[in-house]
């Protein structure tokens, strides 16, 4: 996983998302499956993640099965921008 | 006089091949319903109820996503004179367990004869179960009658009274019992004529919804109302529009809608989270009135919507306000279409002290209200004091409605309906004032919170609080503030605990925001642990919500600066 890429992702959440700057979020810690990240939040996180490292995350694709954690979503992130 | 069925077998007659459903699935094709489709799909439901011993009369208990199943279930259970309430589904936000016990409270009040469900949810469903209780049938949805046509004179639902109940709509809560809301044909009915009226309702109507059908929003304007008037309606889901708003604009685009309603916040989160590049092509101008309905309207929500969305041919008079209710069917007032939603700035101190909304003179703190309309043809509106009397114009109080559309009872809750019903008039725990026959709402009576549409009672969320290790009972307040940008109210939840180390305090704030979502299905925007003597309370020792909410605000601000 790059560490930089999901250092980035994590400051969003805790600061954007779960207005807890300090909160330290788990690699594997589960985020949409045990409901920490909102649904209501959801297409926030796909633009920040579109804005941030131009990759397109699709609305079908906003689920705990594509990704879960910060670790899936860097994985996600990172397998799109070799394309 | 008529009753769901008789309706559905004219409109079955009449025309059997329009679309009356064009039903959409994120990542499908939209699938469209026909009349002919649709009773034949809520007749093998109607068939199937009858192999399940189901009698005329009894509750169903629907717990279904948005689908075929869910449209043809409910319909099914009409045809056959039974009484459908559809629950909302298990969501990942809620804990099982909680789920589970939920259900369990409601089937000892409702004593609902049967549940329809899926086969996956099936043990969940039977986990739920008590022995003794009133379920006689788990109905599964991959067993079910052969697919037939309806033969009307042999089904059950035809032989229904107009004033037999046709439907519970369940009022949200968070836990504990609640309270169906039980209402006859005859009200629907009454309902949608005074509703169509104040629309002026008309064949080149499209009706383009999102809403959940556990709601009386959805349920009402986005379900019945388009199906038993001949009108087509444009369905997805809560889930769907979520995480992609811009496929609202897309459907109206696409299929010419005419009408939606949406709660306050969805009009602020449609300005701010749909991309242009998702907006390439679309016109707007068909929609003649998206209805601001559910929670306290804002003008700077429509405002925001309004600068988003008239490049695309959104015209300004097409936003549009209601107050509504599940007790008064949905609607109780609506905005004058041909016009803009009357809009005035209020004295605020004279709001807060002398509890009169007095126009602004020179220059004074103000708050701006934007009116709900005037009260549906066929209702009433009284604005009353403390003791149930009647104050006069511009004065704020209760409102209270009386009504041909009222509702029949709480289902087996006589308690519950004795004290909402008084002389015949409902108590709605609205405050607000009238001004030249239009309503302006202003606020609750109780402590509610009403986050995205959802009614919260803080002292259910304070409840499950306590049950975070490190916390003690009576130490947690919960309260909503209104958030601007998001339209909406978010719930903010304090905590005291013993420690005063940082690490400790985030642990357990994080405890609590996990339990409290999972036991409530609510997101908490705030979540903050303190060391004691933080919380104020009343010289009875009685935690003071508003107090605590001003100084939490207090200390926001001084963090902001």
């Amino acid at each position: 996983m790059n560490i930089e890429l999901a250092s980035k992702i994590e400051t969003y959440i805790a600061s954007q998302i779960l207005k807890q700057p300090n909160r330290k979020i788990l690699a594997g810690e589960p985020l949409i499956s045990s409901g920490l990240v909102d649904s209501f939040s959801l297409v926030d996180l796909a633009l920040f993640v579109e804005d941030t490292f131009g990759v397109h995350i699709d609305d079908t694709e906003l689920n705990a099965q594509t990704f879960d954690t910060l670790d899936q979503l860097a994985t996600l992130i990172e397998s799109r921008q070799a394309k | 006089m008529t009753t769901f069925p008789q309706r559905l077998q004219s409109l079955h007659a009449r025309t059997p091949e329009r679309v009356t459903v064009i039903l959409q699935h994120s990542g499908q094709p939209d699938l469209p319903i026909s009349y002919r489709q649709l009773l034949r799909g809520a007749n093998t439901y109607a068939r199937t109820y009858v192999r399940e011993e189901i009698q005329p009369g009894e509750v169903v208990i629907l717990i279904l996503q948005h689908g075929e199943d869910l449209i043809y279930s409910f319909w099914g259970a009409i045809l056959h004179g039974a009484i459908p309430s559809i629950m909302p589904f298990l969501t990942e936000k809620l804990a099982p367990e909680r789920y589970r016990a939920d259900l369990s409270a409601l089937i000892s009040v409702t004593k609902p004869s049967a549940i329809v469900t899926y086969p996956e949810f099936e043990s969940e469903v039977r986990g739920a179960l008590k022995k003794g209780d009133s379920i006689r049938s788990v109905m599964l949805t991959d067993k079910l009658e052969q697919q037939a046509d309806p033969e009307f004179g042999s089904l059950l639902g035809i032989k229904r009274s107009s004033e037999d109940i046709v439907l519970l709509q369940h009022s949200s809560g968070t836990t504990g019992l609640q309270k169906g809301v039980a209402l006859s044909h005859q009200a629907v009915f009454n309902q949608l004529d005074a509703c169509s009226r104040a629309l002026n309702l008309n064949d080149n109507d499209v009706i383009v919804s999102w809403l959940p059908l556990y709601h009386d929003m959805g349920l009402i304007a986005g379900f019945l109302m388009p199906i038993l008037s001949g009108i087509p309606l444009v369905l997805s889901s809560p889930f769907d529009w979520v995480r992609a708003p811009y496929k609202l604009m897309q459907s109206i685009s696409q299929y010419k809608g005419t009408l939606s309603w949406l709660p306050n916040f969805a009009f602020n989160f449609c300005s701010q989270k749909i991309r242009d590049r998702n907006l390439e092509g679309v016109d707007l101008s068909s929609w003649r009135a998206v209805i601001n309905c559910s929670e306290p309207v804002r003008f700077e929500s429509h405002q925001a919507f309004y600068e988003r969305f008239k490049l695309y041919g959104l015209k300004l008079e097409a936003l549009q306000c209601s107050y509504a209710m599940a007790e008064n069917v949905f609607g109780v007032t609506q905005t004058d279409l041909s016009r803009l939603p009357k809009v005035e700035e209020i004295d605020r101190e004279a709001f807060m002290v002398e509890r009169v909304a007095r126009p602004l003179m020179e220059d004074r703190p103000a708050m701006k209200m934007m009116s709900s309309g005037k009260p549906l043809s066929n209702t009433h509106i009284r604005i009353l004091d403390e003791h149930g009397k009647e104050v006069s114009e511009r004065k704020i109080g209760e409102v209270a409605l009386q009504s041909n559309c009222m509702l029949t009872e709480y289902y087996n809750r006589p308690d519950a309906t004795t004290k909402a019903l008084q002389g015949g008039w409902f108590l709605t725990g609205d405050y607000g004032y009238v001004s030249n026959g239009e309503v302006f709402v202003s606020g609750r009576k109780k402590d509610m919170i009403i986050v995205g549409g959802k009614n919260v009672y803080p002292q259910d969320l304070e409840s499950l609080t306590y049950e975070v290790p490190g916390v003690h009972a009576g130490r947690s307040v919960a309260f909503g503030i209104f958030d601007d940008e998001a339209g909406t109210e978010d719930v903010v939840i304090i905590a005291e605990v013993q420690s005063e180390d940082i690490v400790e305090q985030e642990k357990i704030a994080d405890a609590i925001r996990q339990h409290v979502t999972k036991n409530s299905a609510i997101a908490l925007r705030y979540v903050k642990v303190v060391g004691p003597k933080w919380i104020l309370k009343t010289s009875s020792g009685k935690t003071a919500r508003s107090a605590n909410k001003e100084k939490f605000l207090k200390e926001l601000e001084e963090q902001d600066r």
